[in-house]
């Protein structure tokens, strides 16, 4: 299908392009790996106090670091003059969306897993019991901040204080994610079935489904001008 | 186009008046409440105030589909103004809502799931409002009209998740309970009576404030253009 | 291939209008060419030439006023209109770090073009850069970058090119090279239309001249009937003054 090979071909230029420089991901990574180590000193817990804290530590390690990935995918292009390139070929605006959102959830799970390993040396945590349940959680919380990120990503790179503008129009859209997000991973951590996180998940799936919905219906008014 | 126009200028009349009665209910008419004492009676800025906060986030919302399927000028107009008025209701509930809680539960916020969506929604339409600043011209309505969409299709499921949340991190103070009697009930009703009429005199208002600066800035530039190039 | 009756516009714009916020840049704009014309659009910075040109490659959005290219409505039909039509700007669209094949590769990807890696290799050795195919874009100078530009541009032969004051930044070597493209695709019957300042490079090509002052065109005529000097007094005056002449010549 058409549409596949072009949302393949924008996704390999992103991934060859970062993955030559490595500039994003690498400062992605050491931002995040900072954030663990000042939380370690923010907070100053013992190993018992320190589950309760444990899965909002990863997260906003998570959502702070991805925000620097979102910065860079519509900004680079708009920086480099390319993204007029982009529009001048015959894919529709949702395809841009759909390819750019894929690149930014890609970084962002390299960022996360990367993350998590740090994490489980830091913090002495073995995360392997818990694999399956956590990876779901975390697949459907990064694809939530991906999609409406991807959005506010492509708003933003117009504008003087990008990366400023970028965040606070995530934040307060990204509060049901967050939340549901840090919660299903604590009780995840805390060894709780998966039964009893199914309303999380109902909220992230609700949450996901919406705003991709959102972004097929308005994000060609977006690339306007 | 210069003259107010007379029903405008009644309605602002009508409004006034209605506030009047509707403050002289609240202190006058309504009894004191039995557990909560006369602070209780904020309640009644406090509850209008909401529904006229939520009821104006709606229009932005219904405004701003409207103005991406249509494309007409109009329909930005009203969805930003709506989300100016909106706004200053919902600071109000913000500001009402911990000067009712202080006295009587000794605290100034309560993580109540209402009131914490409707922090969400005061930082989410601070958020269109700074949009609309940084934003270029050609592409200003569009993405305000889009972050209309998102900000409020995103308040419900907010508000499932803070109140998902809050049942698992119960806090001291429930729900507010409130024994309501009717001449309560009536004064209720005088003070969204009023409200209401306030929200529509501002919003129509405002509204007319906005076309007058389009319409200057409009001129303004045609005659620019004439000076330059004749 | 759109197949198109000789006699019909391929280029139809009717009353075009656009204002960014109260600014007026295009003032009732109307232009038509034919199949296989070549237009040299001349005008002063801030003329609305770069706008002209958006508009027409369904980069920008018209204000108001009639669009058509090829039969297409850049508002609506933009992806249809987007394979018939290759883009030159002074800003060359290409990727810094990758390398001028994967570059090529990319928008052939995104064109739908057939036979890739061999229409790559016919048009790196048509541009002359048949060398440099592994290096990164970021190693070439302006006039590589800019004869890479020219490739990327047709690799989905588009009936149309629209050239957005191409020679910026060229040397002459490199000036020369893109003539020499830009004859090559006039003589293929490619329907071309060139924003320049330089008015010797755009006299030197086309078929059409025309200059937009103040986003109204006040002026348009076949190069048969142009004298060069005069064309180039006309030129200074109205971009000297900016005003509006009185008399439109068409």
């Amino acid at each position: 299908m058409s549409f596949i090979q072009k949302l393949r071909a924008i996704v390999w230029k992103d991934l060859t392009s970062e993955l030559r420089t490595k500039e994003m991901i690498l400062s992605m990574c050491i931002f995040s790996f900072l954030v663990l180590i000042i939380f370690n000193f923010a907070f100053a817990l013992g190993l018992k106090t320190l589950q309760g804290v444990i899965p909002g530590i990863l997260w906003v390690a998570f959502i702070f670091s991805g925000l620097m990935g979102l910065s860079r995918s519509f900004g680079a292009e708009r920086d480099r003059g390319t993204l007029p390139g982009l529009l001048l070929c015959p894919v529709s605006p949702w395809g841009i969306y759909l390819a750019k959102m894929i690149g930014v959830f890609i970084f962002t799970a390299i960022m996360e897993i990367f993350t998590l390993s740090i994490f489980t040396i830091l913090y002495n945590v073995n995360l392997l019991p818990f694999l399956f349940p956590l990876g779901l959680i975390i697949f459907l919380g990064t694809l939530g901040f991906s999609t409406i990120g991807t959005i506010f990503s492509a708003m933003s790179a117009t504008t003087k204080a990008r990366d400023v503008i970028l965040s606070i129009l995530v934040f307060p859209i990204a509060v049901p994610m967050i939340i549901a997000s840090v919660q299903a991973t604590g009780m995840i951590l805390a060894g709780k079935p998966l039964q009893d996180i199914l309303s999380w998940l109902k909220i992230l799936v609700a949450f996901d489904l919406v705003f991709l919905l959102l972004a097929y219906l308005t994000f060609g008014f977006i690339m306007e001008e | 186009m210069t003259r107010k126009p007379n029903f405008l200028a009644t309605f602002k009349l009508i409004t006034f008046f209605m506030m009047f009665i509707a403050l002289g209910a609240i202190f006058f008419y309504a009894p004191v409440e039995k557990t909560m004492g006369i602070v209780q009676k904020i309640f009644y800025i406090h509850v209008p105030s909401a529904f006229f906060a939520f009821f104006a986030f709606f229009i932005t919302f219904v405004a701003s589909i409207l103005y991406l399927f249509k494309k007409e000028h109009k329909w930005d107009v009203i969805a930003f103004c709506a989300a100016e008025i909106g706004l200053t209701f919902c600071t109000i509930v913000l500001i009402t809502g911990p000067i009712w809680a202080k006295p009587i539960w000794n605290v100034w916020w309560t993580w109540d799931p209402r009131l914490t969506t409707t922090l969400i929604l005061w930082f989410t339409y601070v958020v269109y409002l700074m949009l609309r600043g940084v934003v270029r011209e050609n592409q200003r309505s569009n993405f305000s009209a889009v972050f209309g969409i998102i900000g409020f299709a995103n308040v419900p499921i907010t508000f499932f998740a803070i109140r998902m949340w809050r049942t698992i991190h119960p806090v001291v103070i429930t729900a507010k309970g409130l024994n309501i009697s009717v001449p309560m009930k009536h004064t209720l009703l005088l003070t969204f009576i009023a409200f209401g009429l306030l929200f529509s005199s501002l919003l129509i208002s405002r509204i007319r404030l906005e076309k007058m600066r389009v319409n200057t800035g409009e001129i303004k530039a045609l005659i620019e253009d004439k000076i330059h190039f004749g | 291939m759109i197949e198109l009756p000789k006699n019909d516009n391929i280029i139809e714009v009717k009353g075009l209008v656009k204002k960014f916020g109260f600014k007026i840049v295009l003032r009732k704009v109307d232009l038509f060419l034919q199949r296989g014309d070549f237009l040299a659009l001349f005008g002063h910075n801030g003329a609305g030439k770069t706008t002209l040109i958006q508009i027409l490659c369904s980069l920008m959005l018209p204000t108001s006023g009639k669009v058509r290219v090829a039969g297409f409505d850049p508002r609506y039909d933009r992806e249809a209109l987007c394979k018939i039509i290759g883009v030159i700007s002074h800003n060359t669209y290409l990727y810094d770090n990758l390398s001028a094949f994967e570059n090529l590769k990319f928008y052939g990807m995104m064109y739908d073009v057939v036979n890739l890696n061999e229409k790559i290799e016919e048009l790196m050795d048509l541009v002359g850069l048949s060398e440099y195919m592994n290096d990164h874009v970021q190693t070439f100078s302006r006039g590589m970058q800019q004869r890479l530009s020219v490739a990327r541009a047709i690799i989905h032969d588009p009936l149309i090119l629209f050239l957005d004051e191409p020679y910026t930044g060229l040397d002459q070597q490199g000036a020369e090279d893109l003539k020499h493209l830009l004859e090559k695709f006039r003589d293929q019957g490619k329907t071309i239309i060139m924003t320049s300042h330089n008015l010797d490079r755009g006299l030197e090509l086309c078929d059409q001249a025309a200059i937009l002052v103040a986003g109204t065109l006040v002026y348009k005529k076949d190069i048969g009937k142009i004298i060069k000097d005069d064309f180039k007094q006309t030129y200074l005056k109205l971009s000297e003054g900016k005003t509006l002449p009185m008399q439109v010549v068409l």
